[in-house]
């Protein structure tokens, strides 16, 4: 087993763990993601079909509406909300969706080095990937 | 979250939690976006501009969060008013809106109150007595005041979302950033305007047109005709709503015309050239094919008192066969009912509705399935959001599709 540390910028401060869900391009949820099932929907999107419900969610970042921190929220209310998000650089739009549900968040970090399935740890700044 | 940006104790307190938890989240969205945005401290704000009101937006989830905030008493502590809501809220039954969808717009509104909000319900706060100053920091949400109260009135705001305009009500403050700064200020396009330009709906178009172009940039308009028509104060509103929904233009100059393209020094470095020197594109882009019109929407952004009485002067006697719908603010609509506008657009059939807009209401459920506007901003997105066909034409060419029921021949062209 090889475990991996990195640390990033916190952006909504907190602990979690899960398997990483890792997309390769930019996430936006209003629309992108159906809140009640926690599935990727946007067509053509790499991820098209995937839950991120539980998962560690690792993104570059987000685009779309603004409505989408709402969509969050939903999933946060509905359980379908991923256990944490990793950005490699975050916007407004998934920043205060992670603040005003409470989902732990880091970015500013080398995203290019988790791959998904990896086991993922999030404690404020420190992210520990297991393989 | 560690600020990297300077705190003032107060500001300190906040994000610690000693003015509740409502008042802790609100900051921590302040301090997020300052970080995120390279912000070095916070600024006090004036007033703000809430946006995301309609229920048919926000959903249950949206509600439940605004409640939430609410009962961990979180209040406005600067003054705050309202964009539109999904329908009148007085006349929606009338209107022909679902109880149920009223219900929950109710509890919606309800919310915002209880969160110390203004119900104004508009998306020209601006007409209705909350005018920024030159100069004042502000945090509004509501793509088209933001550009009015950056352009026109000279104020200073970023582009806000509903949360985000929330927290700065919340905490008084937002992060010092973006147009905020002196710097982001300066006019990163010079577009020459070589076409005349002979109504609102050329002046949409126009603004359509570069907002496509220059996207998220500060445009400086120089135009080279003599203007065929002079564009009173309110018209301009009209212009930065398509700028800011065809790009992201929350800020323009026009040479002398809006209050910082007098002050010298703004044109940014490396600034882009551009020449328009034709509508046309901008009209055949944003009309579509419909020739029977159900519904006519004017005043988006909300009409103005004035423009209500065009609308009056241009109907004069006549009766329409579509819908006919003004939409305002439910004080601008007060006024016109006492200077016996309501009453002769009602004569003729149409109507003018308060505290929402045809871009957030639930129009596809009133049984319309095409519509004109004079709005390019409305015409460009109605088909996405609403999925009706859209004619975007001038007032008169409006007025006369909601007489006939059907569009002009040659209306919405400029060939």
């Amino acid at each position: 087993m090889q475990i991996l540390e990195m640390s990033g910028r916190v952006v909504k401060r907190g602990t979690a763990e899960g398997v990483a869900l890792v997309s390769p391009t930019p996430i936006g949820f209003l629309g992108g993601v159906d809140p009640g099932s926690g599935a990727i929907i946007e067509p053509g999107h790499p991820l098209e079909g995937q839950c991120v419900a539980g998962r560690v969610l690792v993104f570059p970042t987000g685009k779309g509406s603004t409505v989408g921190s709402y969509t969050l929220y939903r999933m946060a209310k509905g359980g379908t909300a991923p256990a944490a998000i990793i950005n490699a650089e975050s916007e407004a739009i998934v920043a205060v969706g992670a603040i005003i549900s409470d989902i732990p968040m880091v970015d500013l970090v080398p995203i290019d080095q988790i791959r998904t399935g990896d086991r993922v740890r999030v404690d404020g700044a420190r992210i520990q990937v297991e393989r | 979250m560690d600020p990297e940006l300077k705190l003032t104790p107060q500001e300190q307190a906040m994000l610690a939690g000693d003015a509740g938890p409502g008042v802790q989240k609100a900051m921590e969205i302040v301090v997020a976006l300052g970080q995120i945005y390279g912000a070095k401290d916070l600024v006090p704000v004036a007033s703000v501009q809430v946006s995301g009101v309609s229920y048919k937006n926000l959903g249950e989830a949206g509600l439940e969060f605004l409640e939430e905030w609410a009962a961990q008493g979180a209040r406005a502590r600067v003054p705050a008013t309202l964009n539109p809501a999904g329908m009148d809220l007085l006349d929606w039954d009338e209107l022909g809106f679902s109880p149920d969808f009223a219900q929950r717009q109710m509890a919606v509104i309800d919310a915002y109150v209880s969160l110390g909000v203004s119900p104004t319900c508009t998306c020209t706060p601006y007409l209705v007595g909350h005018t920024p100053q030159f100069g004042q920091h502000v945090a509004w949400a509501e793509s088209s005041a933001v550009s009015y109260a950056n352009s026109v009135l000279g104020a200073r705001t970023n582009r806000e979302g509903g949360p985000s305009a929330l927290a700065a009500a919340i905490t008084g403050r937002t992060a010092r950033y973006g147009l905020h700064l002196d710097e982001n200020r300066r006019a990163t396009a010079v577009i020459e305007v070589r076409c005349p330009v002979r109504s609102e709906a050329d002046l949409g178009a126009l603004g359509y047109q570069v907002g496509r172009q220059v996207k998220n940039g500060v445009p400086y308009f120089r135009f080279d005709t003599t203007p065929e028509w002079q564009p009173s104060r309110w018209e301009w509103k009209t212009f930065g709503a398509a700028m800011a929904a065809s790009g992201a233009v929350a800020l323009w100059h026009a040479e002398g015309i809006t209050p910082e393209a007098r002050s010298g020094n703004f044109v940014a470095p490396g600034a882009r050239h551009l020449i328009i020197d034709d509508l046309e594109p901008a009209y055949a882009a944003l009309n579509g094919p419909a020739q029977e019109i159900d519904l006519v929407s004017i005043g988006c952004p909300h009409a103005s008192l004035a423009e209500i009485e065009a609308v009056a002067d241009v109907l004069s006697g006549q009766r329409t066969r579509a819908r006919l719908w003004i939409t305002t603010a439910r004080s601008t609509q007060q006024a016109a009912l006492r200077a016996g506008l309501v009453a002769r657009i009602e004569a003729a059939g149409g109507q003018v509705v308060a505290d929402t807009c045809l871009v957030v209401a639930p129009v596809a459920g009133l049984g319309v399935r095409t519509m004109a506007t004079n709005s390019a901003k409305m015409a460009f997105y109605t088909p996405s959001h609403s999925g009706l066909a859209v004619r975007f034409g001038s007032l008169e060419e409006c007025i006369a599709a909601a007489v006939t029921g059907c569009w002009p021949t040659g209306a919405g062209s400029r060939r």
